[in-house]
C-alpha cells in the first residue's frame, strides 16, 4: 500500500535526531511536527523569525502576531526565541539549522530542485525555498512519486524552473524511500506492499536498485 | 527634534508618484495597516513596492493594487492574492520575485551601510541570470545590491518620542531591517511612549534610523489562516 501523507512525514521524522534544529516546509513536511520521536528534543525553525515553535494554539488564545511560515496561528514553546528575517536566514546560510524538509514538483537525478513556479499557469515565487536549498547540509524532499497526471515527479532533468541544483540528498514519497547518489536516484526502501516494480516503472530518473530492497519500518 | 506626528495622513503626505517604498510584515502580520489605508486616500501613483508578501484581495498590499497604484512590486512570495496574479499575467504590473533571505539581507544591507552582499541562494536558477558571481571556498555566490529605498514604512508594537522601536513576536520580522533601510523611515506603533519609557536594553530598533513616528489607531490585525489544536 501506498503511504498517506501522514505516513510519509511518520517516515521521515524517523530522521531526527537529539539536538536537531529543524526547518519543515508548508504542506506534508508541516505534519512531520507530529511525529518526533519521544524522548528526544527537536527545535522547529520558522523562517519568519522563529526558534521554537509550537503546537496550534487553543482557541481564544490565537495571536495574529505570531505565526509560522506558512501564516498559520501558532505557539512558542519555552526556551523559544524570536528575531528578524536576516537573522534567520543568516543562521540558515551559516548552515546552523541540521534538517530541512520541503516540499518539490520535480527533482532530478542529479538532485536539482523545481517548486516554485509552473510558467504562463502559477507564480506564487520561491518564499524562503532558495535560501534553504542552496545553503542546508541536509535536505529532505517530501513529495508525492508522480504529479496528478500520473507523470513521474523523479527525472533526468527538471523540466520546471529551478529552486536550486545539485542539493537535495533524500527523497521520501508515498512509494520509496530515496537517495540521491553521482549515479542517480538509489532506491532505499519501499513502502509496505509496494513492488520495487512499481517504484521503478514510475521513476523516470536513473534508478539504482541493488539487491533486495527493504520495506519501511515504522 | 521632534519626529512625532498626528496620524498616517499627515506621515506620508510627502509621498509622492513614483516613490519607492519599503513596507514591513510577513503576510499580513506585523504590516503598516495605517500607512497603508493613508497611502490608499492620498493615492501616489507609479510606486515600486519592496515588502515580502503582497497582501491579500482586501487587505495590506492588496488595497494598493485594487486601486492600481503599483507600477512595480518586488517580493518573495505572492501566492495569496489574486488581483496581484490578474496584474501580472496582464503586463500591467512589473514584478521581481526574489528569494526571501536575499530581501532581508538587502535591507540588511543598506541599513548598514554596505552597498552589496555575495548570497548561494539562487545559483544555477533564473535569479542568476545577469547577475555577477564570485566562488568563495570552492561555492559559488550571487553578487546582490543593497535596496535604495525613498521611505521605508514599518509597524511596530511600542515606540518612543526619540524613534526607538520594540515589536511583539514574530511581527518582527522585515520591520527593524526595513526600518534601517529607508531614506526616511516612518514607524506606526500600537503604543506610543514618552521619551524613557523603554528600557535601552529591550530595544530592537534605535530612534537614530526611525524619522517619524504616529500613534496608530483602529488596528484589526487580521489572521491570514487561523490554525487551532482542538
Amino acid at each position: 500500500m501506498a503511504l498517506t501523507k501522514e505516513q510519509i512525514a511518520q517516515r521521515i521524522a524517523k530522521e531526527l535526531k537529539d539536538g536537531y534544529y529543524v526547518n519543515l516546509g508548508i504542506g506534508i513536511p508541516t505534519l512531520v511536527a507530529n511525529y518526533i520521536p519521544e524522548g528526544i528534543k527537536v527545535i522547529l525553525q520558522s523562517e519568519n523569525g522563529l526558534l521554537g515553535m509550537g503546537p496550534f494554539p487553543v482557541a481564544g488564545k490565537e495571536s495574529a502576531d505570531l505565526i509560522n511560515a506558512g501564516k498559520q496561528t501558532i505557539t512558542t514553546l519555552p526556551g523559544s526565541s524570536i528575531f528578524d528575517s536576516a537573522m534567520s536566514f543568516g543562521m540558515i546560510r551559516a548552515g546552523k539549522v541540521n534538517l530541512t524538509v520541503l516540499g518539490a514538483m520535480e527533482v532530478s537525478e542529479k538532485g536539482d530542485i523545481a517548486s516554485w513556479k509552473i510558467p504562463g499557469k502559477m507564480v506564487k515565487g520561491m518564499g524562503g525555498a532558495m535560501d534553504l536549498v542552496a545553503s542546508a547540509k541536509n535536505i529532505i524532499v517530501a513529495m508525492m512519486h508522480t504529479n496528478r497526471q500520473g507523470e513521474s515527479k523523479l527525472l533526468p532533468a527538471c523540466t520546471l524552473p529551478l529552486t536550486g541544483i545539485k542539493c537535495i540528498k533524500k527523497i521520501v514519497t508515498e512509494l520509496a524511500v530515496l537517495e540521491v547518489t553521482v549515479n542517480g536516484f538509489k532506491l532505499l526502501e519501499r513502502a509496505p506492499g509496494v513492488t520495487t516494480e512499481e517504484i521503478i516503472s514510475k521513476t523516470a530518473g536513473k534508478l539504482i536498485v541493488e539487491g533486495e530492497i527493504p520495506e519501511m519500518q515504522f | 527634534m521632534n519626529k512625532i506626528y498626528k496620524n498616517a495622513d499627515e506621515a506620508v503626505a510627502d509621498i509622492k508618484d513614483g516613490a519607492v517604498l519599503m513596507l514591513g510584515g510577513f503576510g499580513l502580520c506585523g504590516i503598516p495597516e495605517n500607512c497603508i489605508a493613508a497611502l490608499v486616500k492620498s493615492g501616489p501613483k507609479n510606486l515600486t513596492c519592496i515588502s515580502n508578501n503582497a497582501g491579500v484581495d482586501d487587505f495590506g498590499i492588496g488595497l494598493l493594487l485594487q486601486q492600481k497604484q503599483l507600477k512595480k512590486m518586488i517580493a518573495s512570495y505572492v501566492g495569496e492574492n489574486a488581483e496581484f496574479e490578474r496584474q501580472l499575467l496582464s503586463g500591467e504590473l512589473e514584478v521581481e520575485l526574489i528569494p526571501q533571505g536575499t530581501l532581508a539581507t538587502r535591507c540588511m544591507a543598506s541599513g548598514y551601510g554596505m552597498p552589496a552582499i555575495y548570497t548561494p541562494a539562487g545559483v544555477g536558477t533564473e535569479v542568476a541570470v545577469g547577475k555577477e558571481s564570485r566562488i568563495f571556498n570552492d561555492k559559488e555566490y550571487l553578487l546582490e545590491y543593497a535596496f535604495d529605498a525613498d521611505f521605508a514604512i514599518v509597524k511596530a508594537w511600542r515606540g518612543d518620542a526619540d524613534g526607538n522601536l520594540v515589536y511583539k513576536d514574530t511581527a518582527r520580522n522585515f520591520n527593524p531591517l526595513m526600518a534601517m533601510a529607508g531614506k526616511i523611515t516612518i514607524a506606526e506603533v500600537e503604543e506610543l511612549v514618552p521619551s524613557g519609557e523603554i528600557d535601552p536594553n529591550q530595544v530592537h530598533t534605535p530612534g537614530i534610523y526611525v524619522h517619524r513616528i504616529f500613534q496608530g489607531k483602529n488596528y484589526e490585525k487580521r489572521i491570514e489562516q487561523l490554525t487551532l489544536t482542538k
